[in-house]
């Protein structure tokens, strides 16, 4: 019974967010003279973009690292072998000639949405079907594509110990990065450059026929795909496998001597968060409208990395909440720091390019030696209880 | 044939230059079990110094500058860093390391503008030579046999001094050391001033050579020199210069082979391939001891 | 009846440190059986080398008649090795199960240093020890469709619980609990896994004699519940000659002698090795 009501209230919650969302997003067309902050170009969407897919990633480390206790670096590897996969089958035929320019074509004619235009037709609402079917299913093989790769990498590296473990995967996502830079695959990867053209969130905002928007969903939809990798990953980790991998970090000796198959086990966690993290790298290409393999570096690993120890290492709320505060403050927030500002008449000395980076990486390292537990520890939002302890406030008042 | 030898040459003396920074790694491994992802920033860093201080001081002053404030950052980041963590599990030290290397290389892009900075020509070093027909600066010459300098003093050091008698008990066996009274903490400094210092020549010798340094300049030198001391045998100096000097040659060649190959782009991912082949045929690499968990 | 667990020319050598030497001994079904020593004799070698922690360098384990684990010294360790019999198994395949492999067949254990994962309940130590016997697929348990199954488990584990008069504990957290309470916990937590075979590594470590005295019973009580046979490594001399039906005892990884305890208790060798140094403890 008590877990019929939290599932239900868990499900209650993100439904008031996402339609939360889309009025957040559409506010602005339909109440005039908003502030500029719920305007469509204000910082506020970026953000929220942003920040939605990164705490898919953020959540997939944490399962990694922080509920099976493997400390792994390979999640920007993961995301680019995503990104990409979403990007070469997402590239429209007609773009190909112009983004493969430097290699003559694309080793491959049509993209998966040309396949599948085919089928529902290219325009109205045959032309949106299609759209949506064929990112659902790049988003699925973006993250399938990790997955297999997970699996084979695993293979020999998740028999290491801990530190050699994180060393080995980072050695991997930058043996990837490599890989996709190589011009002799121009090809399919066009060498060092980017790949664009494909859908991009705000390719799902719903348009009339004079090409004027009617819906913004661009924000609505990395929310809606997030949600619902984060609820599975809830469930997984709720399920008796994730018991089993809290058992696997707790203490190996006893996982294996109460029977739990510390390879399988092991395997099926980094395989999973893998498969999220290919996801996550998926939509990142959709938010920056591009795939490129020099973004996807060792720095972004250790940036959400931080992000997970922020939120609380086994804790996927405080993942996703120190994921909004994190890119709300690097993106947002804290911009003010990079340009000169006058008090008055007085110039606030050391303001300059650069420094909120500063300030910040000093607020991260207090987190770590001061906060070790994060925001959350190894605790959840509860919904259920929060409204609870408000129902009871409303009672007493 | 030419070719070769300069390829040689210069694979010998990334190799040095490397093994300079793998034994700071090897060193804190070997004691702490920790990756001090810092490392190749603290190498950086003394890159910078380097640029800063030769444009207003002369030679002589700057680089021994160079090389205390280089070994104070060093110490300073463990006593501020990796000391209260002491007790904690051995991830949250890893992840204060990554923070510390987080925050050098932004404190890095601050102060530069996030500019590429042209290291100094510093007199001798960079003026150019000629060995068996091929052109090269006199760094590349004098690197290989300054690390082996270096590297006798420091395993005369390890060997024939009561630090070095306490670091090698620190790293067989921390509580045990601990229970004998010796004091871990200036054990544990004395390795990162060891190491920082080795680094901060490392820069001198590396940056010499090189182009430009970017705040990230570090990382990638910081890294691979990691891979040599794994590759090596973690905790070995011996295989921590060789592991380095092997990485180094082979880097180089692969940067060196014919560019229609377009292989210059796996430099280094090769040395990563090489990590995980030694870390899955041979964990404890080539000169390290195995190590068994009691159950 | 026969032997659940048959040991032969059982030898574990570590580099040049042979940690057991040549053990041969046998468990029968349905018996508590004592192994014990003085410190460094070699017993949890023993265990580890039973439940598939570590690989045995020579020697033969079988568990209800069939060979479990098996090997024969070669390369580095045949050149180095000191033990017995190596041509012994030379012709025969080499067995190796690991641990998790070792427990679905049905064998579990306790450890001497308990060893509980610190930070879940009570209840999910003892739930997630059912895991290995889910039939549910990673699929299955996501999207849920194991309900059935995830109740029985949690219906096993709390009548499981309750019996062992722990289920008052339940929600806490496992290090939390008193530590006779926690070998308790440990020990349901091996039955959890329904084994034939439970080995308990010093179940009495850190006990006062009354605790002692009530694990004794305890003792009894599951192996009469569970109809299980119980091999136990032990310090405290009272426990292992109130429980035991027979006792081997080894002394730097042989055996030195083996008998129902009060053969045990007055045999020469083992005095001399063993029992001195026990009275000894006993009048401190």
């Amino acid at each position: 019974m008590k877990q019929k009501k939290k599932s239900f209230s868990a499900v209650i919650g993100i439904s008031v967010l996402l339609l939360f969302v889309i009025l957040l997003e559409n506010i602005s067309a339909l109440i005039p003279g908003l502030p500029q902050v719920f305007q469509p170009t204000s910082p506020l969407f970026t953000v929220l973009k942003k920040a939605a897919v990164y705490s898919l990633v953020a959540v997939s480390m944490n399962l990694l690292n922080g509920f099976t206790g493997l400390f792994s670096l390979g999640q920007a590897g993961f995301m680019l072998l995503g990104a990409y996969t979403y990007a070469i089958l997402m590239v429209p035929a007609d773009q190909k000639e112009q983004v493969y320019y430097l290699f003559g074509g694309c080793a491959f004619d049509s993209s998966l949405m040309d396949v599948l235009g085919k089928l529902f037709g290219t325009s109205g609402a045959g032309g949106a079907v299609s759209m949506i079917l064929s990112c659902l299913i790049a988003l699925i093989l973006a993250g399938c594509v990790a997955g297999v790769f997970a699996y084979l990498i695993g293979i020999p590296v998740l028999r290491l110990k801990s530190d050699y473990l994180a060393i080995a995967t980072l050695g991997f996502a930058e043996i990837l990065r490599a890989i996709f830079q190589w011009q002799k695959l121009g090809k399919v990867t066009n060498g060092a450059n980017m790949i664009k053209g494909f859908p991009t969130f705000s390719s799902f905002n719903i348009t009339n026929s004079s090409g004027q928007i009617v819906l913004r969903l661009s924000t609505f939809v990395p929310f809606l795909i997030v949600s619902l990798c984060i609820v599975l990953i809830v469930l997984l980790i709720n399920s008796s496998y994730g018991r089993a991998f809290k058992s696997v970090r707790d203490d190996e000796v006893a996982a294996e001597a109460m029977g739990i198959n510390l390879f399988r086990h092991k395997m099926l966690s980094f395989v999973i968060s893998s498969f999220f993290a290919g996801v996550g790298g998926a939509l990142f290409a959709m938010y920056v409208a591009n795939a490129q393999a020099k973004a996807f570096t060792s720095v972004m690993t250790y940036e959400i990395l931080l992000i997970v120890v922020i939120g609380g290492i086994g804790s996927v709320s405080g993942s996703v909440l120190a994921t909004f505060l994190y890119v709300a403050c690097s993106e947002w927030w804290l911009r003010f720091l990079d340009s000169e500002q006058y008090i008055g008449g007085f110039k606030v000395p050391l303001l300059r390019n650069g420094f909120r980076m500063v300030i910040f990486s000093i607020v991260i390292m207090v987190i770590v030696l001061f906060f070790s537990q994060g925001i959350m520890g190894s605790n959840e939002i509860n919904i259920g209880a929060l409204l609870n302890r408000f129902k009871k406030k409303e009672r007493k008042q | 044939m030419e070719y070769v030898i300069s390829v040689l040459l210069s694979g010998i003396s990334v190799g040095g230059q490397y093994a300079l920074i793998a034994i700071g790694y090897t060193l804190v491994y070997g004691i702490l079990r920790l990756i001090n992802f810092a490392h190749g920033d603290v190498f950086m860093v003394a890159g910078l110094m380097g640029i800063y201080f030769t444009a207003t001081l002369p030679i002589s002053v700057s680089l021994p500058l160079v090389i205390i404030l280089t070994v104070l950052l060093g110490f300073t980041i463990e006593r501020a860093a990796y000391k209260p963590l002491r007790e904690a599990p051995r991830m949250s030290v890893m992840i204060s390391a990554i923070g510390v290397s987080y925050l050098l290389q932004n404190t890095a892009t601050y102060v530069t503008g996030g500019q590429p900075m042209t290291y100094p020509d510093i007199p001798f070093l960079s003026s150019t030579v000629n060995v068996a027909g091929t052109h090269t600066k006199w760094v590349v010459i004098i690197t290989p046999f300054l690390v082996l300098v270096l590297v006798f003093a420091l395993t005369q050091l390890i060997n024939h001094t009561k630090v070095g008698m306490a670091m090698r008990a620190v790293s067989k066996d921390f509580e045990t050391s601990m229970l004998m009274g010796i004091r871990i903490d200036r054990v544990i400094s004395a390795t990162f001033v060891i190491g920082s210092a080795l680094a901060a020549i490392g820069s001198i010798l590396f940056f010499t050579n090189y182009p430009a340094i970017t705040p990230t300049a570090g990382a990638m030198p910081g890294l691979k020199a990691f891979v040599a001391a794994v590759f090596g045998g973690i905790g070995s100096i011996p295989g921590a210069v060789i592991g380095a000097f092997l990485i180094g040659i082979c880097e180089t060649i692969i940067k060196g082979l014919p560019s229609s190959w377009d292989v210059s782009v796996f430099s280094d991912a090769f040395t990563f391939a090489l990590l995980i082949i030694i870390l899955v045929f041979k964990p404890q690499g080539l000169f390290g001891e195995a190590a068994t968990d009691k159950v | 009846m026969g032997n659940a667990l048959r040991l032969e020319n059982v030898t574990m050598q570590f580099g040049g440190v042979v940690s057991v030497n040549n053990l041969s001994l046998e468990v029968p079904e349905k018996k508590i059986i004592a192994l014990i020593g003085p410190n460094g004799a070699g017993k949890t070698t023993a265990f580890n080398c039973i439940t598939g922690v570590y690989q045995p360098t020579n020697g033969l384990i079988e568990f209800m008649g069939k060979p479990i684990v098996r090997n024969h010294p070669t390369g580095k360790a045949a050149k180095s090795y000191k033990g017995q019999n190596e041509d012994k198994y030379k012709n025969e395949a080499v067995l190796s199960p690991t641990p998790d492999e070792i427990t679905g067949m049905g064998i579990a254990r306790t450890f001497q240093n308990i060893r509980l994962w610190k930070s879940m309940t009570v209840f999910e130590n003892v739930l997630i020890a059912k895991h290995q016997h889910a039939k549910q697929t990673v699929f299955s348990a996501v999207f849920r469709g194991n309900l059935a199954e995830e109740k029985r488990m949690r219906d096993e584990t709390m009548a499981l619980l309750e019996e062992q008069g722990l289920d008052i504990y339940k929600d806490e957290l496992a290090v939390s609990l008193p530590y006779g309470l926690q070998r308790r916990l440990e020990i349901a937590r091996a039955l959890a896994t329904k084994p034939k075979l439970l080995l308990l590594d010093e179940p009495a470590a850190g006990m006062n004699p009354q605790e002692t005295i009530e694990l004794a019973d305890f003792v009894r009580q599951i192996r009469k519940k569970y109809d299980l046979t119980v091999f136990l490594i032990e310090h405290h001399m009272d426990l292992v000659m109130n429980i035991s039906d027979y006792i081997y005892v080894i002394d730097f990884g042989s055996e030195i002698a083996r008998g129902i305890p009060e053969e045990v208790q007055n045999n020469k060798h083992v005095i001399e090795a063993y029992l001195g140094v026990a009275e000894e403890a006993e009048n401190e």
